[in-house]
């Protein structure tokens, strides 16, 4: 334990897991997928006045392929659901899902007579932090960003996720 | 400017078995247009020089019970003639157990989406429709919504929707 003064002042000593988790919470890279009024609040977060930028997830992807982050952002029909689904399957892990707002947490005002919305778009995808509102405003879903990443850099410590082998990402305890 | 009344004695008088009567509910009055009948009606009133309606506003649905209408707002903008817009509302009712409209997306373009939309929620065939698909909601989609007897799906592609 006294490994720390056996090297010069300005190296520091840490796990791998810890690294990878700081990196991975300080650049997430959401995906650009607003789907209703939710999606102008996240608009809203990512420019100037908000700027997302100071927490490292301003770099909003046209691509699954490239992201880490899926903000649902606004109403999810079912005709979406389907084309979400996709979306998520194509991102890589470690991948994370944000549902921002009503809508995306529960069906918001379609919940009961909405023949064609998805009544929470936990249903399809896992779900990994909830932002609520109608819509929520932006400090909301920099809070839900904040705690997602805090969620992040205590992966592997407390919890880790598990990749399943139909595609689906579950948490265990660790060493499952 | 031409009133809806004046629209409709025209109209009775060109087409004298397919124009019905003349409904005078607040807001709004139309004239009742057998389904058969709607395409050429409507090619008539785009045609004559004196109406001139180049515009078809929208065309909506509703569940009458008995039978499935369609409502079609008309407007003439013609400018370069010089004369105020006026504007038309007519209607056409369809038996709920084959309702088929005939189609006036030859008439104005603009009618290709407004009648699959009608199609797809309302469950209106219209016939000499180009490509008469849905266009809202999924293509193995069941039922069309917006009729009152519509029941909503228990699931939809594995999705629980209850």
């Amino acid at each position: 334990m006294t490994l720390q003064n056996r090297f010069e002042d300005n190296v520091i000593l840490t796990t791998v897991d810890a690294a990878i988790n700081y990196c991975r919470a300080s650049s997430l890279w959401p995906m650009t997928f607003g789907l209703a009024c939710c999606a102008i609040e996240m608009m809203a977060t990512g420019m100037a006045r908000y700027d997302l930028a100071r927490f490292g997830a301003e770099v909003f992807r046209p691509s699954p392929r490239q992201s880490d982050l899926m903000i649902v952002a606004g109403t999810v029909s079912l005709k979406m659901a389907t084309r979400l689904k996709t979306l998520y399957d194509q991102m890589p892990e470690p991948r994370y899902v944000m549902s921002l707002g009503s809508c995306a947490n529960r069906g918001g005002p379609y919940y009961l007579y909405g023949y064609h919305v998805l009544k929470g778009v936990d249903r399809i995808v896992p779900v990994d932090v909830y932002v609520p509102g109608c819509p929520p405003i932006p400090e909301a879903l920099l809070d839900g960003l904040m705690k997602l990443q805090a969620r992040i850099r205590e992966e592997g410590r407390h919890f880790r996720r598990l990749a399943k082998v139909g595609g689906e990402t579950q948490e265990g305890p660790k060493g499952a | 400017m031409v009133t809806p009344r004046e629209i409709h004695d025209r109209l009775k008088a060109q087409f004298p078995d397919d124009v019905g009567d003349f409904v005078e509910e607040p807001v709004e009055f139309f004239s009742e247009v057998k389904p058969a009948a709607v395409g050429r009606v409507c090619a008539f009133l785009k045609e004559d020089p004196e109406l001139s309606f180049n515009y078809l506003v929208s065309i909506s649905s509703v569940d009458l019970t008995a039978n499935l209408a369609a409502v079609y707002h008309l407007e003439s903008m013609d400018l370069e003639s010089g004369r105020t817009r006026h504007a038309f509302v007519m209607r056409a009712q369809a038996p709920r157990d084959n309702p088929v409209i005939a189609s006036v997306a030859t008439v104005w373009g603009t009618a290709i989406w407004q009648e699959r939309e009608v199609y797809d929620l309302m469950g209106i065939t219209f016939e000499g429709h180009p490509d008469l698909k849905r266009i809202l909601t999924d293509d193995d989609w069941v039922g069309h919504p917006l009729r009152k007897d519509y029941v909503f799906p228990k699931t939809y592609r594995g999705i629980d929707l209850e």
